[in-house]
């Protein structure tokens, strides 16, 4: 017996869709034996992680809380990935979106600024993130660098730089010398939506994110462009499509998406900008985006998903005292099943008795 | 060279190498159905057969680089088992691949020495290829450096090779479809010989009257299944074309009376720098074709068509507007969608991955090259009614076959994917169509079904230019005839005066070239 892979003459929908279910099943598989070897009861442990956050309102809107971020993110590198370019540096541009909006809270900090001050956050937040993504895709056009490489460094860029302004200039004098600016006016947050939980606005920001790249890959020319360009480059050209002005767009729109995030976060459920304000929401974004198929309402679902095993995570932690890295490990394991099973919609599996002759006999 | 036992030319009793009841299965595909194979030492055998008509998969088997799923291979009486391409060289069997496998940067005689088995040193394999080269007047040099060959001269490496080891059978896989026909001439001189000398050859091929001229007998394979095994002198190529397809192929008719209007495509000294280092430089080309005229542009591979239906279509921007012009108007910096707004339409030889993406559907496809225009996209949205629509009004008038109304481009088979193609420009009735290899590895009935076409696009006005390698193809329905060589593109001839003697001089590059070796050919 032998196992072979057959090419497909045509991808098939139904693997499209099961494959993300598979790579679940896989890794949930993978999960209890790991659990099982640092000597926690596997099925009390995934128990904790899946399916205790769904039984409490609190957790339910933490859920939502933490998607929101990783679904408005997923869908900007959803757009890079489908045309081909590979930004992997979200966490720098979600940190530069912060830091970009909350210069604005900073500055009109206790100065009584009107209700312009939030929407102006939102739209420094977006171009931040948007120029700071330009610097990979203008590396990779003009000059061909790698953006895998560029768009990952400018991360640790982001990250040092947001550090820098929380512990220097932008640290707040009354904060017992904790590196923090001062929590943000009520002008310059993002309203609550929920009464008494932490689910803002944002939330409805990234459905509308959602319809939006709904309409855009499934309707427009600068989808079909989108999708060409990443599919078949030569034919793409051909088509009258510049590959290089799309990696710009791309790259562009997903910084836009990342930074509006980034903001958003401070300016909502955090409340003044600090280190640390992101468990790696651009990083794990990644496997939305691929755990959703590159497709909107996929990455809706993928991102209520991962924003699951964080919550699940924190509640595992607490509970049983099973460490918080496990969440990372869960996350990094999806990635590897998901990409693993989306061969499965290119080729089949067969499996090969021994004896070639047996099973290929003349009919 | 072999042991003289056997008379020249005598078809002995037993086989050299008997293929009995060759199946293999692709998946579910049968690529070979129960085909039989004789080959007797001293007989020119051809193997015929459309693209996918399980030619390639054969001599695979044969050549043991893939193993059959049943049926059984015997040399010269007895059963082997080939585990690999070294099993059967080891037994006598040589093979020459369509696309060589030569490295550039290395000399004629270091190429030969890395393909031959055995601790022979490079000065005695130098010497016995000098040996051979002169003895089958396949003349080369050793110490030249592959990349300074034409493709004629690396095809001789690639045979003198092969022929080093002394093969009882040797296997060529469509020789011709690089050569200038004086260079298939010459290789046709040098099969004669080894003919001579009792081996064996199995050549591959689709040209019938090539065939017809060489092989002793030929196999003709139709759909993984042996149809016949004749002697091609005896049939024609009507009927051989027959047995090919299994059906009548429609002739092509010419326009009558056609009449020419003014230029409607012009090119103006071109000069294009390339920006690939295997790519080649467009020197001072200059084209005009009128409205009502079919121009062709002959040559050999790699001679800048490539370069040339680039800087037509405008993937590649010429370096000043008037080098292209489109009905009188200079677009040789717009885009391919500026290009196509005018009037303009592109077929490029490439079906799947450069015509079509191969994973998207027909109606994606269709709006590749239609988004341009009008009804498409309105306000930045897709008409996915209107890109549907255009797939059946293809598949109704071109005859595409498929499974189902909207299939992705990679599921349709050669042929009718190359009838989408076509079918996809032509009924936008562009004023200027350009088209490369416009039945490049299609069967028969759709490469008539698509000449046609042009024919008929041509004859209500429209300017055509086609790139062709295929002379036949060319002398069919082109109007004029230019050979592009090195870059350069020769002066048109009328279709009168372009005798094949001629094309296959202006192919060579000039005159002078092609009677270098012809005195070693001698047929």
């Amino acid at each position: 017996m032998r196992l072979a892979l057959e090419p497909r003459a045509e991808r098939s929908a139904a693997i499209a869709i099961a494959s993300p279910l598979i790579a679940i099943a896989f890794t949930l598989v993978t999960m209890a034996v790991l659990f099982a070897i640092i000597g926690k009861n596997p099925l009390a442990a995934l128990w904790v992680y899946f399916i205790d956050p769904l039984s409490d309102a609190y957790s339910l809107q933490e859920i939502v809380v933490k998607a929101t971020p990783l679904v408005m993110i997923a869908l900007g590198l959803s757009l890079c990935y489908l045309a081909n370019v590979w930004n992997i540096g979200a966490e720098g541009q979600f940190l530069i979106g912060a830091v970009a909006g909350s210069w604005l809270a900073v500055k009109t900090n206790g100065t009584g600024a009107g209700h312009w001050v939030m929407p102006a956050m939102l739209v420094l937040g977006a171009l931040g993130g948007a120029l700071y993504a330009l610097i990979p895709a203008i590396c990779r056009v003009r000059f061909g660098a790698s953006e895998i490489l560029t768009s990952l460094m400018l991360v640790y860029v982001a990250d040092l730089f947001l550090d820098y302004l929380v512990r220097g200039p932008w640290r707040d004098p009354k904060g017992y010398n904790f590196p923090t600016t001062p929590d943000f006016d009520p002008v310059a947050t993002v309203p609550i939506l929920i009464e008494g939980s932490r689910v803002h606005a944002g939330a409805l920001i990234a459905l509308l994110a959602v319809a939006a790249a709904m309409l855009v890959l499934g309707r427009t020319i600068k989808g079909f462009e989108i999708k060409v360009v990443g599919s078949a480059p030569k034919a793409a050209r051909f088509g009258g499509f510049n590959a290089g002005q799309l990696a710009i767009l791309t790259f562009l729109v997903s910084g836009a998406l990342a930074g509006l995030s980034g903001i958003i976060e401070v300016a909502g459920p955090v409340g003044n900008l600090r280190p640390n304000i992101s468990p790696g929401y651009g990083f794990t974004a990644i496997i939305v985006a691929f755990l959703g198929r590159l497709n909107p309402i996929g990455i809706l679902i993928a991102g209520l998903f991962l924003a699951l095993t964080f919550i699940g995570g924190e509640q595992a932690q607490i509970s049983m005292r099973i460490p918080l890295d496990l969440t990372k490990v869960f996350q990094g394991i999806l990635l590897f099943y998901v990409l693993a099973c989306d061969s499965l919609i290119l080729y089949r599996l067969r499996l090969i008795p021994g004896h070639g002759k047996a099973a290929y006999g003349t009919p | 060279m072999l042991d003289g036992s056997r008379q020249n030319g005598v078809v002995v009793a037993e086989p050299l190498l008997r293929a009995t009841e060759i199946t293999k299965l692709f998946g579910t595909f049968r690529a070979n159905d129960a085909i039989g194979l004789d080959l007797y030492p001293g007989e020119i055998h051809a193997l015929l057969g459309e693209n996918g008509a399980g030619k390639s998969t054969l001599v695979k088997i044969i050549y043991g680089l893939i193993a059959p799923t049943a049926g059984e291979l015997q040399w010269m009486g007895h059963k082997v088992h080939l585990a690999g391409p070294a099993d059967a060289r080891a037994l006598g069997i040589s093979m020459v691949f369509q696309t060589f496998s030569l490295f550039e940067n290395l000399t004629v005689a270091e190429n030969v020495a890395l393909g031959l088995a055995g601790a022979e040193n490079l000065p005695a394999i130098s010497a016995r290829l000098a040996e051979v080269s002169r003895a089958y007047g396949l003349l080369l040099d050793p110490k030249r450096e592959v990349w300074r060959l034409s493709v004629g001269e690396r095809q001789r490496v690639e045979i003198v090779r092969a022929l080093m080891q002394n093969p009882k059978l040797l296997i060529l896989d469509e020789p011709t479809a690089v050569l200038t026909p004086d260079e298939a001439n010459q290789l046709f001189a040098v099969l004669e010989r080894l003919k001579s000398e009792s081996r064996a050859i199995l050549y591959i091929s689709h040209k019938l009257e090539e065939v017809k001229r060489l092989c002793d007998r030929a196999t003709i394979l139709r759909g993984g299944r042996k149809v016949a095994t004749c002697d091609p002198r005896r049939e024609t190529a009507a009927s051989l074309a027959r047995m090919m397809v299994g059906g009548e192929i429609g002739e092509v008719k010419p326009a009558s009376g056609r009449s020419l209007s003014a230029p409607r495509l012009a090119v103006q000294a071109l000069t294009l720098e390339t920006d690939d280092p295997h790519g080649v430089r467009l020197d001072q080309v200059s084209i005009e074709v009128n409205g009502g005229e079919i121009l062709g542009i002959a040559g050999v591979a790699g001679n800048g068509q490539d370069e040339l239906f680039a800087a037509l279509s405008g993937e590649r921007l010429a370096p000043s507007p008037g080098a292209v012009l489109i009905d009188g108007r200079a677009v040789g910096q717009l885009s391919v969608t500026e290009r196509r707004r005018r009037g303009a339409a592109f077929v490029p030889e490439e079906r799947l991955g450069h015509a079509t993406a191969p994973r998207m559907k027909l109606s994606d496809n269709a709006l590749l090259t239609g988004h341009a225009e009008n009804g498409m996209v309105r306000h930045g949205l897709i008409d996915k009614s209107a890109t549907l629509a255009a797939v059946d009004r293809i598949t109704s008038a071109f005859d595409v076959r498929k499974a189902k109304r909207d299939p992705e481009a990679a599921s349709l088979s050669g042929g009718n994917l190359q009838k989408f193609v076509v079918g996809r420009e032509i009924l936008r009735e562009p004023g200027v169509l350009v088209v490369s290899q416009p039945t490049w590895g299609v069967d028969a009935g759709a490469a008539a079904t698509i000449r046609q076409a042009l024919i008929d696009l041509a004859a209500r006005g429209a300017a055509v230019l086609v790139i062709s390698q295929d002379l036949d193809e060319l002398t069919e329905i082109a109007d004029r005839i230019a050979v592009m060589f090195r870059g350069r593109l020769s002066a048109p001839l009328m279709r009168g005066e372009a005798s094949r003697e001629k094309l296959g001089l202006l192919m060579g590059g000039s005159p002078a070239s092609g009677h270098e070796v012809s005195h070693a050919a001698g047929a």
